[in-house]
């Protein structure tokens, strides 16, 4: 299958010959030595003493052709100006952990890598050139054949979702969630499915990533490097100025809460690795997100000032006539919004104590006409 | 290897915000004047924090899409970019000069070419006056117009006002509309009494503002008359008291904005000149193949 085009030997010859250092990539060994070029693969044995139309026939060996595409493609197609990038498809293919042959072997099944909600197969093309799909991992189920990327005529299946090849296309997808909110997070677990990138390369592929959850292979690669720099809460707060200068009087609890409530899995794919302060961690879990959140974001500090003004409120004690049921019917109002499960509620199940019906019953029975709870006054010395 | 980078303000809320920021990378990216354009923003993603590591090459213009020199570009930019050394001094501005400063970025060594704003190069005057052709539909308007420019008001930054007053001069110098004024939203000359300031039949309303919000398409339309209720919508031109206005709504919706930026990198050093006079024609172009119907068509969307 795979056959090298004389592009990738010119090029091989051209490295060789250049002065630079001999190649020693993925499992393939060539120098030009003063007998002429060596060449040796694992699986493709040794050769020496080579010259270049020698040299040409042995790349073109079924042992070694493989090792040489591959090498084209990671030190000529891909190269190594965009660091993360190339460390992101180097790991789509688990490179680091696969030989060449095992590598071509599993790529003409395609290779899978979850990202948010997204999952980017990785899978062989003509002459060793990688080619990515990119698709909602909802519609992961619709196509579960080997991607046909030579073909004119993609399969049925792929036909039904919205076919895409420009990355630039993701961001009106990201724009808006299934219901036509915008979604102002990129990492919130909305992205709408139903759409395909089916064939792009490389470049575009990681671009396209980078839309859909901005700046996460970035991130992703820069902590798999050992150096993800985490800003965490308490620098945050106190790097802020102007509206949101109030944010460092949240207390440590409040902070807590705001993780709870913004930083959880349910709410962003991100995992969250900054914590209070250096070695004062949050209790709330972090997820377990491919990438990583490194510092609270700009919808974290909006909330928490909000929430820090909130904080600055003395309670009451209020008095409220309520019956058992009536108690917990409020508790599950509020656990059916925070929980995003109102719309789920079908309209004639008067036992969810969220359901509307229910909810205009309790509003009609126990609202006065200013929409006091009970009759009681917020603010009762105002009255 | 040169980049470009685009940052702006955003929003939690409002998708428009964002939209002519990523319009006019578009734009220039098309071009292919730099090897990478980006955006960035305050309230979106990549955030400003995050953008420059989202950059592969090592030369990077960062052109602020913002109206005026203030708290923003001043403070927060340079802030979150993590440009190190910043000082505002290094602009050398009287609020409105702001050019160029040449800053290496903590986070990824990047070096960074810090551009003033958008709204303060001289190139936005002509962006006012394509605007005005844009809403009219005539590439020759002027003649028996007047023009209002509308700034926000010095109710935090006295820069504002510079920019807004700077441009009106700089249209009223072109000597090509009958009137020129400069009004405010908070401040007086107010935008609210628009009608008081023109004696021309015809007057071009254009917000000095970068993106469609509550402001130019809510506050001002009732400012100045165009409707009681922005969410009923409004017509381009509105009779308002024996004037017809023609409301333009945001000025930083026009694709010759695109220019703007690739001139403030051009100031700053950046070797594009080939693609400045692209956009330039391009932009044009648009403006003759149906944009204005929908520019016309924001004016009564109001949400």
């Amino acid at each position: 299958m795979t056959d090298v085009r004389d592009e990738q030997i010119e090029a091989l010859v051209e490295q060789l010959t250049s002065g630079s250092d001999p190649i020693d990539f993925d499992g393939l060994h060539a120098a030009a030595t003063e007998d002429g070029y060596a060449l040796s693969t694992p699986e493709g044995g040794e050769y020496e003493g080579l010259s270049e139309a020698d040299l040409r026939a042995a790349a073109g060996d079924g042992g070694v052709a493989p090792y040489v595409t591959n090498w084209y493609y990671w030190e000529e197609v891909v190269g190594h100006r965009g660091r993360h990038r190339r460390a992101f498809l180097r790991h789509a293919e688990a490179a680091h952990e696969q030989t060449v042959p095992e590598r071509y072997a599993a790529l003409e099944d395609g290779m899978r890598t979850e990202w948010g909600e997204v999952v980017v197969t990785a899978t062989l093309g003509a002459h060793g050139e990688r080619r990515y799909e990119i698709r909602h991992t909802d519609d992961a189920g619709v196509d579960s054949g080997p991607l046909n990327v030579d073909s004119d005529t993609p399969d049925a299946d792929s036909e039904a979702l919205d076919r895409y090849d420009d990355p630039l296309d993701a961001r009106e997808l990201a724009t808006y969630d299934d219901r036509g909110r915008y979604r102002p997070l990129k990492s919130a677990p909305s992205l709408v499915s139903g759409w395909v990138f089916d064939d792009l390369d490389g470049r575009d592929a990681v671009e396209t990533l980078d839309v859909f959850y901005p700046a996460s292979v970035a991130n992703w690669n820069r902590e798999r490097e050992g150096d993800l720099d985490v800003t965490h809460w308490r620098e945050t707060a106190e790097r802020q100025t102007g509206i949101y200068d109030i944010v460092e009087d949240l207390p440590r609890e409040a902070v807590e809460w705001v993780a709870q409530a913004c930083c959880v899995d349910s709410q962003c794919l991100k995992r969250r690795e900054w914590q209070y302060e250096e070695g004062d961690d949050l209790a709330a879990d972090g997820g377990a997100g491919a990438f990583p959140c490194r510092e609270p974001c700009s919808l974290v500090v909006a909330a928490a000032r909000k929430w820090t003004k909130l904080a600055e409120e003395e309670t009451h004690t209020y008095e409220f006539e309520l019956t058992p049921s009536e108690k917990e019917q409020i508790e599950a109002i509020i656990d059916a919004v925070a929980d995003g499960r109102v719309d789920e509620i079908r309209e004639a199940d008067v036992y969810e104590g969220a359901n509307r019906y229910r909810t205009r019953y309790l509003r009609a029975k126990r609202f006065d006409d200013k929409g006091n709870l009970s009759g009681t006054p917020t603010h009762p010395n105002e009255e | 290897m040169q980049a470009l980078v685009i940052v702006a303000h955003g929003s939690h809320l409002n998708p428009d915000s964002s939209a002519p920021t990523h319009r006019h990378a578009d734009t220039i990216r098309a071009t292919g004047a730099f090897d990478e354009v980006k955006t960035g923003f305050w309230k979106e993603e990549p955030s400003l924090r995050e953008v420059l590591r989202t950059v592969e090459s090592d030369e990077v213009y960062v052109v602020p899409l913002f109206v005026s020199e203030g708290y923003f570009t001043e403070q927060v930019i340079p802030r979150e970019l993590r440009l190190s050394g910043w000082d505002v001094s290094e602009w050398d501005s009287d609020g409105l000069s702001a050019d160029t400063a040449t800053l290496s970025a903590k986070d990824t060594g990047q070096t960074v070419h810090y551009c003033g704003p958008v709204g303060t190069h001289e190139a936005m005057t002509d962006v006012l006056v394509r605007r005005a052709e844009t809403v009219t539909g005539d590439p020759d308007v002027g003649e028996d117009f007047g023009l209002a420019v509308v700034g926000h008001g010095t109710e935090r930054n006295e820069n504002s006002a510079k920019a807004i007053e700077y441009h009106a001069e700089r249209v009223r110098e072109m000597g090509r509309f009958d009137e020129v004024q400069a009004l405010y939203m908070d401040e007086e000359p107010e935008v609210d009494d628009v009608t008081d300031y023109f004696e021309s039949e015809d007057v071009v309303v254009v917000p000095l503002f970068i993106a469609d919000g509550f402001h130019t398409q809510e506050d001002i339309p009732e400012d100045v008359g165009l409707t009681d209720d922005y969410r009923t919508g409004y017509d381009v031109p509105s009779e308002v008291d024996g004037h017809r206005i023609w409301y333009a709504g945001a000025v930083g919706t026009e694709g010759l904005m695109a220019d703007v930026i690739l001139e403030r990198a051009a100031d700053a050093g950046a070797e594009i000149e080939a693609a400045i006079d692209t956009v330039r024609e391009e932009t044009r172009d648009a403006e003759a193949t149906g944009d204005v119907a929908l520019d016309r068509e924001t004016g009564t969307a109001g949400d």
